[in-house]
């Protein structure tokens, strides 16, 4: 069974379909890459599948489990976190902070264990401690720990936003545009970044528009246009599909 | 954290020493009076902190909830209830009407929380102000038993300033180990970036309930402790005057830091006794100086004692040649509101 199914997903917004009855399973351990023209309905698409909108219909499962419609956190807690477009991070706080509120779902102490400092307290503690140094390990900033975000060049931000996201424990992450506005140079070790996530068993689904690195990453790939489904299939299906050269680069270039 | 800790530490024991050998030092009793009502204030600006500086929420009814917690222990005592009882039980009051306005009010955000706040912080002044059987409407609750254990009873000047203390300690307490923590983390989360927030899984309204209801504990206390010490109250104790000054105090001193609202809760009502000769001029030089306090240290006194201590350790390191990605440090990056 897929760790991921979208089965016929619609979002309308008034007068605008942003995706239209789009159906695409993802499979545990693989990278999927989703490409497609600007307002092909890409980032709409990972809106609806974190809970950050609500679908006009379809239906969204993580492991068989109907997770359609629940509270961004709820969807989070059960194993899919998620990057933005732009990069967001906790920008009045240290790194370390940052993979720590990224884990925080995962520990339990509340108001009163917090006031009593009650030993689940400091069980969280140690536990968001040695979490937040594996991370920082994973993305290769522990030298960054307890500097501001505000001081990190646009990568590490970019490396930290992957890490916050990493930091508790998902299932499957979404990664929307992790290399926008990078350099190649920045751009490659990035790519580095997402290939050891995969490594570590966690599945990977990747809006991206630089084609080479897509090419290079992905397992399979599935092309968004207009809202609708263009196309599904690995690298090499993809880039010699008709329709798909057609909407990329136009109708003239369709040999 | 832990990093943060060690740097306010030593702000912590020069205020200490400096609040207990307060009483050695003042002598004049209008002074002392004042410091006392600082005390009390620093408690209410001190939990407005909590759900403005660290959550990032403007509750503009913090008056409000000061005000239930003075009626709750003003009744409760001339009904002959210990103010030992009475302080709690009003106290969960408080943070009790804070859920239920909670509830709708946090699902708004920015300024359209602070509106919804400030209107009910009306309200309950209203509702204190016309609920005649109960409150004595708008002549007030007269006659409120001072603080008792066993026979002795907080009647003298010093014996009430200890007193405060004591309860300003408790909420400062409270507020450095939930700051300090994965709690207080997730306060700032929220504060910081609601989205992003929700999107690693923490249940933002969750959080902005617990705030609010812990911060309208403590006004409530800061009411209670006044009622009992003043003996009277009026309608005017839930005034929005109040917020306004606690959120003045809190701008000024520093929002987010832990020693911010208590500086402003005794730098401001003093500068206000000294500067009297100026009479009503006096406001426009507050209000200049909070334009300038807000542009260039938009985490106050304490922000801006921070952010130049940064500022120092950054050029340091620079100098050191260590810090070769340090091109932007400056305290800018982590405003409070």
């Amino acid at each position: 069974m897929s760790l991921l199914q979208v089965e016929n997903l619609t979002k309308r917004f008034e007068g605008l379909v942003a995706v239209n009855d789009v159906t695409f399973n993802v499979d545990r351990g693989e990278i999927l890459a989703i490409i497609g023209p600007n307002g092909a309905g890409k980032s709409s698409l990972f809106n609806l599948v974190s809970g950050i909108l609500r679908p006009t219909s379809g239906r969204v499962f993580l492991e068989g489990q109907d997770i359609t419609g629940l509270k961004p956190h709820r969807i989070a807690q059960m194993g899919i976190t998620r990057t933005f477009q732009t990069t967001t991070l906790f920008n009045q706080l240290r790194v370390a902070d940052n993979l720590a509120i990224g884990y925080r779902m995962r520990t339990a102490s509340g108001f009163w264990s917090t006031i009593f400092h009650t030993r689940r307290w400091k069980e969280d503690r140690e536990k968001t401690m040695a979490r937040v140094l594996e991370v920082l390990d994973f993305i290769g900033m522990t030298d960054k720990a307890f500097d501001f975000v505000s001081t990190l060049s646009q990568e590490e931000q970019k490396r930290l936003a992957i890490g916050v996201a990493l930091a508790g424990e998902p299932k499957a992450i979404l990664l929307d545009e992790p290399t926008g506005g990078l350099i190649q140079e920045d751009t490659d070790g990035i790519t580095q970044l997402i290939k050891k996530i995969k490594a570590a068993g966690i599945t990977v689904c990747l809006i991206e528009h630089k084609m080479n690195m897509v090419m290079d990453l992905a397992d399979r790939i599935v092309v968004l246009n207009y809202g609708n489904k263009l196309a599904e299939g690995t690298p090499g299906e993809i880039s010699t599909n008709p329709a798909v050269i057609e909407a990329y680069l136009g109708r003239e270039y369709v040999a | 954290m832990a990093v943060k800790f060690l740097r306010e530490k030593w702000f912590y024991l020069v205020l200490l020493l400096a609040a207990v050998t307060l009483p050695l030092v003042v002598t004049d009793r209008y002074i002392f009076q004042l410091a006392i009502m600082s005390l009390i204030f620093s408690i209410a600006t001190l939990s407005l902190n909590l759900i403005l500086g660290y959550t990032g929420q403007a509750s503009l009814a913090h008056a409000g909830f000061f005000g239930i917690g003075a009626y709750g222990v003003g009744l409760m005592t001339k009904a002959g209830l210990s103010f030992w009882l009475a302080l709690p039980l009003a106290s969960f009051i408080s943070a009790l009407v804070g859920f239920l306005i909670g509830l709708p009010t946090l699902r708004t955000r920015g300024s359209y929380f602070a509106i919804a706040t400030l209107c009910f912080g009306v309200i309950i002044s209203i509702v204190i102000g016309n609920w005649v059987e109960l409150t004595g409407g708008h002549t007030g609750l007269l006659g409120i038993p001072r603080p008792k254990i066993g026979s002795f009873e907080f009647s003298s000047q010093i014996s009430q300033y200890y007193l405060v203390l004591a309860f300003l300690l408790l909420t400062l307490f409270v507020m450095h180990r939930l700051v300090h923590s994965l709690q207080g983390l997730s306060f700032m989360s929220v504060r910081n970036n609601e989205p992003l927030a929700e999107a690693v899984g923490i249940n933002t309204f969750a959080t902005k309930i617990i705030s609010f209801m812990v911060a309208n504990f403590f006004a409530g206390m800061a009411g209670g402790i006044y009622a009992s010490l003043i003996g009277s109250i009026s309608p005017s104790t839930a005034s929005f005057n109040h917020t306004f000054n606690w959120l003045v105090y809190l701008l000024l001193g520093g929002a987010a830091t832990l020693a911010g609202p208590i500086l402003g809760a005794f730098a401001f009502p003093l500068l206000m006794e000294y500067l009297q000769f100026l009479e009503d001029y006096r406001l426009i030089i507050f209000g200049v100086l909070l334009i300038i306090v807000i542009i260039y240290f938009p985490r106050g006194l304490m922000g801006g004692i921070e952010s130049l201590q940064h500022r120092i350790k950054t050029r340091y390191r620079l100098r050191k040649g260590d810090g070769k990605n340090v091109v932007t440090a400056s305290g800018k990056s982590h405003q409070a509101v």
